[in-house]
């Protein structure tokens, strides 16, 4: 084989548009967050290291076949809710929350694995069960997706609860979950508001009611709002220059290199820059739209488009949060806030589209 | 057939989840939408409000305090300066045990047990939660040994300020006044004057005297630091500096040592002294004994210090020459003589025979003269120099309580002078002066809801009775008869300097009235009073040997009213229920360049005690003569009584 077969051997199963996209995005996150860190390197070679780690992983799930893919979700799943369940039994408290599960060499965070692992089990289950839809296996579903959600929101960590609850809803949605249902669930939804939200802890409910009023708390939980939504409309039309945001650089934005970077972002390249940023991500889910268009079997078609829905919807709530629109509920912006796990979720999700876009051929014949 | 059904249903669930697949592209466009419009809104639409909001984050505006002013006397003395000094401050801040901290530090530098009493009281007080001070003049070695030790206190600093000092102490204490910190009600006064901007920084205020009275001139201008300022409230670096303007300095009219020497007149007596130079109504001494020291005032006096001032029978912290108000006595005599001539009620010849007592026709009351027996045939030149009460008792009746009230306040009796001493009001008037008391039918009318005696004006004839007089006003009243008439506004200050000295404001010299007094009317009455202080006057020893001669007039403000018949008896009466002695003098008789006013409380008679004291302030002031410390005049005379 020469050099040159090898190479396309390499990439035979990356789709170039989509990589494209995440690699641009990629690189707009080490270019924020050199700056966000104050012009330092540190955390843009830590991020650099966990794109290369996720990058292989997508890879790998991209080489994958669409069978092999399948055969993972119920173990995936499985694994998931043992490790939910000892987590709310023995998780270890960091901030006031029990997220994490001690393994001694790493701390995970199982809710992340079920962003993955959520949808492709319900995937998995109507492939199943194709041919003889009938509500009752909607129910199953939805009781798939409720059952670790319920362990998720007692953590408790309602950004990734929503994220899942999000993914999971978007599978029965493209699974043709009937109008009607959903009509009847969103009116028992706005119903059982009143209950839910005395399920919900203090922090949360704080955050929420801020949301309609940040500036009564302005020193406590709405300080992040109000000095996010300050960075981002101070940031004008062209910006203030990169390394030039002064929120960002006399310290005003809290949580600047994670769920805060859009504001950095935002205050340094402006409304300009944020367009481009809402186009480069609108490019990715347009991407994302095509392979779920394209995608040959029922499991792949519900897996690409919840994966793509998914995304758009995580971009969504955190540039929300960021702009004041959406409570903040501790959503990363993705491929460019800091962190591993968020950015191996991620990666893995688009690893199976490519996987879904690049094997589908073979799964016809 | 069955595999057409199952290609159509495969159609059908294809164009199914495509339905679905475009709803989800409408949703993602939906949500794009919504970002779009947000952004817009914040970085186009409110571009502007968010970019100052952080501006305002990003830049701290640090106040530059500027030095206060000085004040000078005429000669250049300097009454009030400013000294660099090191205090041991506490930031409120950064202690939880303020209480621990300051006793750890009590073993490095002394902390006497009024500074902590001062520290608590600041404490109360303050304002913000910022720096308080513990301790302040340091010595260099307090502080070395501090600095040794200052990674135990991160809480407790070092800083250099400048405090304000008055090396006169109490001997001008009622003339500069002090400054003082600024508290909550000095914050409000500020606020309303639209003022608290340039006082951002700074920590005291004139609380009395000039100080006060003259702050807008004394604290200078506010300097404005821009700084770029973290999160952390750090400074990172300087973006525009406008630098401080220091106070204007205070030129007084006041001869710094004419003070000393009036202050050490008084000799044990409580008492107020007033000098003005008559021609311009510069005040050239103004004294009220006894004084205070200030210094203390300054950062706060201790409670017990306070208490003991406060308390005192002496009421040291009453200015007297300002407030104080007193029966003016006899000295109301001469401008009495001038009304009787104004109103052509009596003429220079006539001559009344004084029994020793007045009635008033149908009464058997007596109004007794101070003279048993009387002083005889009496004409108003006799009965100013021997002051003679049952001459003025009859001119008082005879011009009733309306002229009376009509002419003296032209010489501003029962008025405030407008001396520049107290809280200035924004009509550029002073606040805090007394204004005594000069009665009229109409005012008792109104202050009693009683008609008018003619009894009330007899008492009213030799200045007792209702009338008031602060020494102040008898000196402005004085100062303007000397000047035959032509009135000038007292004032303390006499050119505003700026800081660097390149711009001057006098302040007004300009006649504030004419009183067009008959040329004759004021010889008689002006030469009456030289002979008040030559043999047969009152105040005869006052004048003694003098190269210069004494305008005077001697003047007994009764403090407990005598009961009809009763004889007034110095020695049987307390101490403090002596009479207070007047004397008012200008010098030389001709072209006066002094005009003064000498109170002393308790001193019984004018002559003895007042006129003595006048004398030496004439004497330094037109001689530049120097008092050695005399042994008290005895007067064994009987003749000078009043």
């Amino acid at each position: 084989m020469t050099r040159r077969q090898l190479w396309l051997r390499f990439i035979a199963h990356l789709d170039r548009p989509l990589l494209l996209g995440i690699a641009l995005l990629l690189l707009t996150s080490l270019l924020v967050l050199y700056s966000a860190d104050n012009a330092s390197w540190e955390q843009p070679m830590k991020q650099l290291f966990n794109i290369v780690v996720a990058l292989s992983c997508m890879w790998l799930i991209a080489n994958l076949p669409l069978h092999y893919l399948m055969r993972t979700a119920v173990p995936i799943y499985v694994l998931g809710m043992v490790l939910l369940i000892s987590v709310a039994l023995f998780g270890e408290v960091s901030h006031g929350a029990r997220r994490w599960l001690n393994l001694g060499i790493a701390n995970l965070q199982p809710s992340e694995l079920m962003k993955i692992g959520v949808p492709l089990m319900m995937a998995w289950y109507f492939e199943k069960h194709e041919a003889t839809l009938t509500l009752k296996n909607y129910f199953i579903a939805a009781l798939l997706l409720l059952m670790p959600i319920a362990l998720i929101v007692r953590q408790p960590d309602l950004g990734t609860s929503i994220l899942i609850l999000a993914s999971g809803f978007y599978v029965l949605f493209l699974a043709g979950l009937s109008w009607r249902v959903m009509g009847v669930l969103l009116i028992a939804a706005i119903g059982s508001a009143p209950v839910l939200w005395s399920t919900l802890h203090e922090y949360q409910r704080h955050r929420i009611l801020m949301l309609f009023d940040p500036s009564q708390d302005a020193l406590g939980n709405g300080y992040h709002t109000i000095q996010a939504t300050i960075a981002v409309g101070s940031g004008g039309f062209l910006g203030k220059g990169y390394l030039n945001g002064t929120q960002t650089h006399l310290d005003f934005l809290p949580e600047r290199t994670t769920d805060f970077i859009f504001a950095v972002y935002s205050e340094e390249f402006g409304l300009l820059g944020s367009i481009m940023l809402l186009a480069l991500y609108s490019f990715v889910v347009w991407r994302g739209f095509i392979i779920t268009g394209n995608a040959s079997t029922y499991f792949t078609r519900l897996m690409a488009g919840s994966i793509t829905l998914t995304f758009a919807t995580y971009t969504f709530v955190n540039m929300g949060m960021v702009s004041g629109i959406l409570p903040v509920v501790g959503v990363p912006l993705p491929l460019i806030s800091y962190g591993g796990t968020s950015m191996l979720t991620l990666l893995l999700g688009f690893g199976m589209l490519m996987s879904i876009e690049t094997h589908k051929k073979l799964v016809r014949t | 057939m069955s595999k057409h059904v199952e290609f159509k249903n495969h159609q059908r669930e294809i164009f199914h989840f495509q339905l679905r697949l475009v709803v989800s592209i409408g949703f993602v466009l939906l949500l794009l939408a919504i970002l779009l419009v947000r952004l817009i809104y914040l970085q186009a639409v409110r571009h502007n409000y968010y970019h100052t909001l952080a501006e305002s984050n990003r830049i701290a505006i640090v106040p530059i305090v500027p030095n206060r002013g000085l004040i000078l006397d005429r000669n250049g003395e300097v009454l009030a300066r400013n000294y660099s000094g090191y205090t041991l401050e506490i930031d409120q801040n950064k202690t939880t045990n303020m209480e621990a901290t300051i006793n750890e530090l009590s073993k490095l530098i002394e902390i006497t047990h009024k500074d902590r009493k001062r520290f608590k009281k600041l404490l109360a007080e303050s304002r913000d939660f910022g720096t308080l001070m513990i301790r302040n003049r340091l010595s260099d070695e307090e502080v070395a040994r501090f600095a040794a030790q200052q990674y135990r206190f991160p809480a407790v600093e070092i800083k250099a300020r400048l405090f304000r000092d008055y090396p006169f102490g109490e001997k001008m204490a009622h003339l500069i006044g002090y400054i003082g910190r600024i508290n909550e009600d000095d914050v409000a006064h500020l606020e309303e004057k639209n003022l608290a901007a340039n006082y951002r920084g700074s920590d005291y205020i004139g609380k009395t005297g000039l100080e006060q009275s003259y702050e807008s001139d004394l604290h200078g201008t506010t300097g404005i630091e821009q700084v770029e300022v973290d999160a952390g409230g750090r400074a990172v670096r300087m973006l525009s500096h406008t630098t401080p303007v220091s106070g204007n300095t205070l030129v007084l009219s006041v001869d710094a040592k004419l003070q000393e020497i009036a202050e050490q007149s008084f000799g044990n007596y409580r008492g107020a002294l007033v000098a003005i130079d008559p021609n311009n109504g510069e005040v050239l001494a103004f004294v009220s004994k006894p004084g205070y020291d200030p210094n203390p005032f300054i950062d706060g006096i201790d409670p017990q210090s306070w208490d003991e001032l406060n308390n005192s029978p002496d009421v040291p912290l009453n200015n007297r020459a300002l407030r104080g108000q007193y029966p003016p006595g006899s000295t109301i005599k001469p401008f009495m003589a001038l009304a009787g001539l104004f109103y052509n009620e009596r003429s220079p010849g006539y001559t009344i025979s004084d029994p020793g007592y007045f009635t008033l026709p149908g009464s058997s009351r007596q109004y007794r003269d101070w003279k048993s027996g009387g002083h005889g045939s009496v004409n108003m030149f006799k009965a100013i120099q021997m002051s003679c009460d049952v001459y003025f008792y009859g001119l008082a009746t005879e011009l009733g309580i309306d002229n009376i009230f009509n002419y003296l306040t032209r010489f501003g009796f029962g008025k405030k002078t407008g001396i520049d001493l107290g809280e200035r009001l924004e009509n550029g008037e002073f606040e805090g002066e007394s204004s005594g008391l000069l009665p009229s039918e109409e005012w008792k009318m109104r202050r009693y809801q009683q008609k008018w005696y003619t009894g009330d004006t007899v008492s009213a004839g030799i200045g007792q009775g209702y009338n008031l007089v602060t020494p102040v006003q008898l000196a402005f009243a004085t100062a303007t008869l000397a000047n035959d008439g032509v009135a000038y506004r007292p004032h303390l200050v006499k050119e505003v300097r700026s800081s660097l000295g390149d711009e001057k404001r006098l302040i007004a010299s300009e006649a504030i009235y004419d009183l067009n007094i008959d040329r004759a009317h004021l010889d008689l009455v002006k030469k009456a009073m030289v002979a008040v202080t030559q043999p047969g006057g009152t105040a005869v020893y006052a004048a003694l040997g003098t190269p210069y001669s004494i305008a005077g007039k001697t003047g007994t403000a009764q403090v407990i009213a005598m009961k009809q018949g009763e004889k007034y008896d110095e020695k049987a009466v307390d101490e403090r229920h002596r009479d207070h002695a007047w004397f008012i003098a200008f010098a030389p008789a001709v072209e006066p360049r002094i005009a003064l006013v000498v109170l002393a409380e308790n001193g019984g008679h004018g002559g003895s005690t007042a006129a003595p004291i006048a004398r030496k302030v004439l004497d330094y002031y037109l001689l530049g003569k120097i008092p050695k410390p005399l042994p008290d005049v005895k007067v064994k005379e009987g003749g000078e009584h009043d």
